[in-house]
Protein backbone atom coordinates (compact mmCIF):
# COMPACT_ATOMS: atom_id res chain seq x y z
CA UNK A 1 0.00 0.00 0.00
CA UNK A 2 1.19 3.52 -1.22
CA UNK A 3 0.19 6.54 0.71
CA UNK A 4 0.04 9.11 -1.61
CA UNK A 5 -0.94 12.76 -2.34
CA UNK A 6 -4.71 11.80 -1.99
CA UNK A 7 -4.97 9.88 0.88
CA UNK A 8 -3.94 13.02 2.89
CA UNK A 9 -5.92 15.31 0.65
CA UNK A 10 -8.61 13.23 1.63
CA UNK A 11 -7.95 13.70 5.74
CA UNK A 12 -7.65 16.61 4.87
CA UNK A 13 -11.49 17.00 3.58
CA UNK A 14 -12.91 15.31 6.58
CA UNK A 15 -11.48 17.15 8.32
CA UNK A 16 -12.75 19.98 6.65
CA UNK A 17 -15.97 18.78 6.65
CA UNK A 18 -16.12 17.86 10.27
CA UNK A 19 -15.38 21.53 10.97
CA UNK A 20 -17.85 22.79 8.74
CA UNK A 21 -20.54 20.76 10.65
CA UNK A 22 -19.18 22.23 13.74
CA UNK A 23 -19.79 25.93 12.92
CA UNK A 24 -23.36 25.43 11.50
CA UNK A 25 -24.87 23.28 14.25
CA UNK A 26 -22.88 24.88 17.53
CA UNK A 27 -25.10 27.19 19.19
CA UNK A 28 -22.14 27.72 21.72
CA UNK A 29 -19.58 30.41 20.00
CA UNK A 30 -16.95 28.76 21.67
CA UNK A 31 -17.88 25.69 19.93
CA UNK A 32 -18.07 28.11 16.30
CA UNK A 33 -14.75 28.52 17.48
CA UNK A 34 -13.39 24.82 17.54
CA UNK A 35 -14.77 24.52 14.57
CA UNK A 36 -12.76 27.19 13.05
CA UNK A 37 -9.64 25.45 14.40
CA UNK A 38 -10.27 22.58 13.16
CA UNK A 39 -11.45 24.23 9.38
CA UNK A 40 -7.81 25.56 9.79
CA UNK A 41 -5.99 22.12 10.78
CA UNK A 42 -7.88 20.59 7.21
CA UNK A 43 -6.23 23.23 5.08
CA UNK A 44 -2.69 23.10 6.97
CA UNK A 45 -2.47 19.43 6.63
CA UNK A 46 -3.29 20.04 2.58
CA UNK A 47 -0.55 23.07 2.52
CA UNK A 48 1.70 20.06 3.81
CA UNK A 49 0.82 17.54 2.11
CA UNK A 50 1.28 19.59 -1.32
CA UNK A 51 4.43 20.94 -0.10
CA UNK A 52 5.75 17.11 0.58
CA UNK A 53 4.87 15.72 -2.93
CA UNK A 54 4.91 19.22 -5.05
CA UNK A 55 7.53 20.60 -7.08
CA UNK A 56 8.75 23.19 -4.70
CA UNK A 57 9.84 21.91 -1.19
CA UNK A 58 9.42 24.02 1.51
CA UNK A 59 6.84 26.63 0.73
CA UNK A 60 3.84 24.92 1.98
CA UNK A 61 5.36 24.43 5.45
CA UNK A 62 6.27 28.23 5.34
CA UNK A 63 2.75 28.84 4.57
CA UNK A 64 1.59 26.94 7.17
CA UNK A 65 3.62 28.12 9.66
CA UNK A 66 1.99 31.71 8.85
CA UNK A 67 -1.48 30.24 8.93
CA UNK A 68 -0.63 28.60 12.93
CA UNK A 69 0.27 31.65 14.11
CA UNK A 70 -2.76 33.71 12.52
CA UNK A 71 -4.46 30.88 13.75
CA UNK A 72 -3.27 31.76 17.30
CA UNK A 73 -3.82 35.74 16.70
CA UNK A 74 -7.41 34.86 15.43
CA UNK A 75 -8.16 32.23 18.55
CA UNK A 76 -7.28 34.83 20.98
CA UNK A 77 -8.86 38.11 19.41
CA UNK A 78 -12.15 36.29 19.34
CA UNK A 79 -12.23 34.45 22.55
CA UNK A 80 -11.97 38.13 24.08
CA UNK A 81 -14.95 39.09 21.64
CA UNK A 82 -16.58 36.21 23.32
CA UNK A 83 -15.99 37.08 26.51
CA UNK A 84 -16.61 40.54 25.82
CA UNK A 85 -19.93 39.50 24.48
CA UNK A 86 -21.02 37.24 27.67
CA UNK A 87 -19.99 40.24 30.58
CA UNK A 88 -22.55 42.37 28.77
CA UNK A 89 -25.22 40.28 27.26
CA UNK A 90 -24.34 37.17 29.65
CA UNK A 91 -24.89 35.25 26.72
CA UNK A 92 -22.88 33.29 24.39
CA UNK A 93 -25.75 31.60 21.99
CA UNK A 94 -24.67 32.98 18.29
CA UNK A 95 -28.82 32.91 17.77
CA UNK A 96 -29.49 35.06 20.49
CA UNK A 97 -26.71 37.71 19.48
CA UNK A 98 -28.55 39.63 16.64
CA UNK A 99 -28.67 43.61 17.83
CA UNK A 100 -26.24 44.09 14.66
CA UNK A 101 -29.02 42.42 12.85
CA UNK A 102 -30.91 45.27 10.58
CA UNK B 1 11.14 -17.89 23.54
CA UNK B 2 13.35 -16.49 20.36
CA UNK B 3 12.91 -19.97 18.96
CA UNK B 4 9.17 -19.78 19.76
CA UNK B 5 8.90 -16.49 18.63
CA UNK B 6 10.39 -17.09 15.58
CA UNK B 7 8.09 -19.83 14.77
CA UNK B 8 4.96 -18.35 14.71
CA UNK B 9 3.49 -17.27 11.86
CA UNK B 10 3.81 -13.11 12.56
CA UNK B 11 3.72 -11.35 9.41
CA UNK B 12 6.96 -8.75 8.36
CA UNK B 13 4.93 -5.31 8.48
CA UNK B 14 7.85 -3.39 8.17
CA UNK B 15 7.09 -2.38 4.58
CA UNK B 16 3.68 -1.48 5.30
CA UNK B 17 4.44 0.56 8.60
CA UNK B 18 4.22 3.71 6.98
CA UNK B 19 0.80 3.16 5.90
CA UNK B 20 -0.41 1.48 9.01
CA UNK B 21 0.66 4.68 11.01
CA UNK B 22 -1.50 6.39 8.09
CA UNK B 23 -4.63 4.85 8.53
CA UNK B 24 -3.83 5.18 12.63
CA UNK B 25 -3.32 8.84 12.84
CA UNK B 26 -6.03 9.52 9.96
CA UNK B 27 -8.59 7.69 12.03
CA UNK B 28 -7.37 9.64 15.33
CA UNK B 29 -7.80 12.70 13.74
CA UNK B 30 -11.20 12.05 11.72
CA UNK B 31 -12.61 10.41 14.39
CA UNK B 32 -11.86 13.09 16.77
CA UNK B 33 -12.83 16.31 14.61
CA UNK B 34 -16.28 14.06 14.00
CA UNK B 35 -16.18 13.34 17.86
CA UNK B 36 -15.17 17.11 18.54
CA UNK B 37 -18.47 18.08 15.42
CA UNK B 38 -20.84 15.77 17.63
CA UNK B 39 -20.34 16.18 21.08
CA UNK B 40 -23.22 17.46 23.15
CA UNK B 41 -20.89 19.41 25.83
CA UNK B 42 -18.74 21.84 24.90
CA UNK B 43 -15.82 20.77 27.02
CA UNK B 44 -16.13 17.10 25.76
CA UNK B 45 -15.54 18.74 22.04
CA UNK B 46 -12.77 20.51 23.34
CA UNK B 47 -10.98 17.25 24.07
CA UNK B 48 -11.78 16.03 20.85
CA UNK B 49 -10.41 18.92 19.39
CA UNK B 50 -7.15 18.03 21.31
CA UNK B 51 -6.82 14.56 19.86
CA UNK B 52 -7.29 15.79 16.18
CA UNK B 53 -4.35 18.07 16.79
CA UNK B 54 -2.64 15.02 18.03
CA UNK B 55 -3.53 13.07 15.19
CA UNK B 56 -2.94 16.30 12.47
CA UNK B 57 0.40 16.50 14.48
CA UNK B 58 1.44 12.62 13.54
CA UNK B 59 0.42 13.29 10.21
CA UNK B 60 2.82 16.27 9.48
CA UNK B 61 5.63 13.93 10.91
CA UNK B 62 4.97 11.04 8.02
CA UNK B 63 4.66 14.06 5.99
CA UNK B 64 8.47 14.94 7.00
CA UNK B 65 7.80 18.00 8.69
CA UNK B 66 9.03 17.14 12.11
CA UNK B 67 9.28 21.12 13.14
CA UNK B 68 5.66 21.37 11.65
CA UNK B 69 4.52 18.73 14.07
CA UNK B 70 6.13 20.02 17.31
CA UNK B 71 4.68 23.62 16.84
CA UNK B 72 1.58 22.11 16.49
CA UNK B 73 1.52 20.50 19.58
CA UNK B 74 2.92 23.07 21.22
CA UNK B 75 0.75 26.05 19.66
CA UNK B 76 -2.51 23.93 19.18
CA UNK B 77 -2.79 21.81 21.78
CA UNK B 78 -0.49 24.03 24.38
CA UNK B 79 -1.90 27.40 23.59
CA UNK B 80 -4.87 27.60 21.72
CA UNK B 81 -6.90 24.22 23.53
CA UNK B 82 -5.86 26.45 26.76
CA UNK B 83 -7.33 29.17 25.64
CA UNK B 84 -10.46 27.37 24.10
CA UNK B 85 -10.74 25.44 27.42
CA UNK B 86 -10.79 29.19 29.32
CA UNK B 87 -13.14 30.60 27.23
CA UNK B 88 -15.51 27.06 28.05
CA UNK B 89 -14.47 27.73 31.98
CA UNK B 90 -15.38 31.52 31.83
CA UNK B 91 -18.53 31.10 29.75
CA UNK B 92 -19.41 28.13 31.76
CA UNK B 93 -22.65 30.24 33.24
CA UNK B 94 -24.15 31.15 29.83
CA UNK B 95 -27.30 28.98 29.20
CA UNK B 96 -26.20 27.32 26.36
CA UNK B 97 -23.10 25.93 27.92
CA UNK B 98 -24.53 22.96 28.72
CA UNK B 99 -27.52 20.83 27.12
CA UNK B 100 -27.72 19.95 23.73
CA UNK B 101 -26.58 22.26 20.41
CA UNK B 102 -29.30 23.93 18.67
CA UNK B 103 -31.66 21.33 17.12
CA UNK B 104 -33.31 22.81 14.01
CA UNK B 105 -29.74 23.21 12.79
CA UNK B 106 -28.29 20.08 12.76
CA UNK B 107 -29.80 18.18 9.98
CA UNK B 108 -29.13 20.81 7.72
CA UNK B 109 -25.94 21.31 8.91
CA UNK B 110 -25.14 17.53 8.85
CA UNK B 111 -26.47 17.49 5.16
CA UNK B 112 -24.45 20.68 3.89
CA UNK B 113 -21.45 18.87 5.45
CA UNK B 114 -21.93 15.64 3.58
CA UNK B 115 -22.78 17.11 0.60
CA UNK B 116 -19.56 19.22 0.70
CA UNK B 117 -17.50 16.32 1.75
CA UNK B 118 -18.92 13.90 -1.18
CA UNK B 119 -18.15 16.68 -3.46
CA UNK B 120 -14.48 17.21 -1.97
CA UNK B 121 -13.75 13.40 -2.88
CA UNK B 122 -15.35 13.08 -6.14
CA UNK B 123 -13.62 15.82 -7.72
CA UNK B 124 -10.21 14.35 -5.46
CA UNK B 125 -11.23 11.07 -7.02
CA UNK B 126 -11.44 12.50 -10.86
CA UNK B 127 -8.12 14.61 -10.52
CA UNK B 128 -4.97 13.11 -11.65
CA UNK B 129 -2.17 14.92 -9.40
CA UNK B 130 0.92 13.99 -11.81
CA UNK B 131 2.89 13.62 -8.22
CA UNK B 132 6.89 12.81 -8.40
CA UNK B 133 7.80 9.51 -8.46
CA UNK B 134 10.37 10.07 -6.32
CA UNK B 135 9.79 12.16 -3.10
CA UNK B 136 12.85 15.01 -1.74
CA UNK B 137 14.45 12.40 0.15
CA UNK B 138 14.81 13.41 2.61
CA UNK B 139 12.65 16.09 3.20
CA UNK B 140 13.74 19.69 4.00
CA UNK B 141 15.09 20.00 6.99
CA UNK B 142 14.26 22.26 10.34
CA UNK B 143 17.42 24.11 9.67
CA UNK B 144 16.34 24.13 5.88
CA UNK B 145 13.58 26.13 7.17
CA UNK B 146 14.90 28.29 9.28
CA UNK B 147 17.49 29.51 6.74
CA UNK B 148 14.44 30.30 4.37
CA UNK B 149 12.50 32.39 7.04
CA UNK B 150 15.86 34.61 8.18
CA UNK B 151 17.10 34.94 3.98
CA UNK B 152 16.36 38.60 3.09
CA UNK B 153 15.52 37.25 -0.80
CA UNK B 154 12.86 34.73 0.73
CA UNK B 155 10.70 34.97 4.08
CA UNK B 156 12.23 37.18 6.50
CA UNK B 157 9.91 40.22 6.19
CA UNK B 158 6.53 38.61 6.27
CA UNK B 159 8.36 36.75 9.06
CA UNK B 160 8.67 40.17 10.78
CA UNK B 161 5.34 41.38 9.58
CA UNK B 162 3.81 38.38 11.05
CA UNK B 163 5.65 38.58 14.52
CA UNK B 164 4.19 42.50 14.86
CA UNK B 165 0.94 40.95 13.91
CA UNK B 166 1.05 38.59 16.31
CA UNK B 167 1.91 41.39 19.17
CA UNK B 168 -0.78 43.54 18.15
CA UNK B 169 -3.60 40.79 18.11
CA UNK B 170 -2.34 39.71 21.84
CA UNK B 171 -2.06 43.43 23.04
CA UNK B 172 -5.59 44.14 21.63
CA UNK B 173 -6.91 40.83 22.91
CA UNK B 174 -5.84 41.77 26.05
CA UNK B 175 -7.11 45.65 25.94
CA UNK B 176 -11.10 43.91 25.02
CA UNK B 177 -11.46 41.83 28.08
CA UNK B 178 -9.85 44.36 29.99
CA UNK B 179 -12.19 44.87 33.49
CA UNK B 180 -13.21 48.27 33.25
CA UNK B 181 -13.51 50.24 36.52
CA UNK B 182 -16.80 50.66 38.17
CA UNK B 183 -17.94 54.30 38.07
CA UNK B 184 -17.77 56.16 41.23
CA UNK B 185 -20.90 56.26 43.46
CA UNK B 186 -22.57 59.60 43.26
CA UNK B 187 -22.62 61.44 46.72
CA UNK B 188 -25.70 60.66 48.46
CA UNK B 189 -26.48 57.69 46.93
CA UNK B 190 -26.67 54.43 48.69
CA UNK B 191 -24.05 52.60 48.42
CA UNK B 192 -24.54 49.83 45.90
CA UNK B 193 -25.35 46.46 47.00
CA UNK B 194 -22.28 43.92 47.41
CA UNK B 195 -23.77 42.00 43.72
CA UNK B 196 -19.89 41.71 42.92
CA UNK B 197 -18.84 39.86 45.58
CA UNK B 198 -18.73 36.49 43.40
CA UNK B 199 -16.43 37.63 40.60
CA UNK B 200 -12.45 37.17 41.41
CA UNK B 201 -10.31 40.12 40.84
Amino acid sequence: VTIGLAHYLAVGALLFCAGIVTVLARRNAVGVLIGLELILNAANLNLVAFDRFGPTPLRGTVFAIFVLAVAAAEAAVALAIVLNVFDTRDEIDVDEITSLKG
Amino acid sequence: VSALLAALPIPDLTQHLPAILFYAFALLAVASAIAAATAPRIVHAAFGLMAAFLGVAGLYGLLGSDFLALTQIIVYVGGILILIVFGVLLTGRAKSALGLERQKGILPAVTAGTVLLLGLLLSLAGTDFHPKTELAEPPPTTADLGRAFLMPEQYLLPFELVSVFLLLALIGAAYLVRRRREPEPAPGAPAPPPAAEGRAP
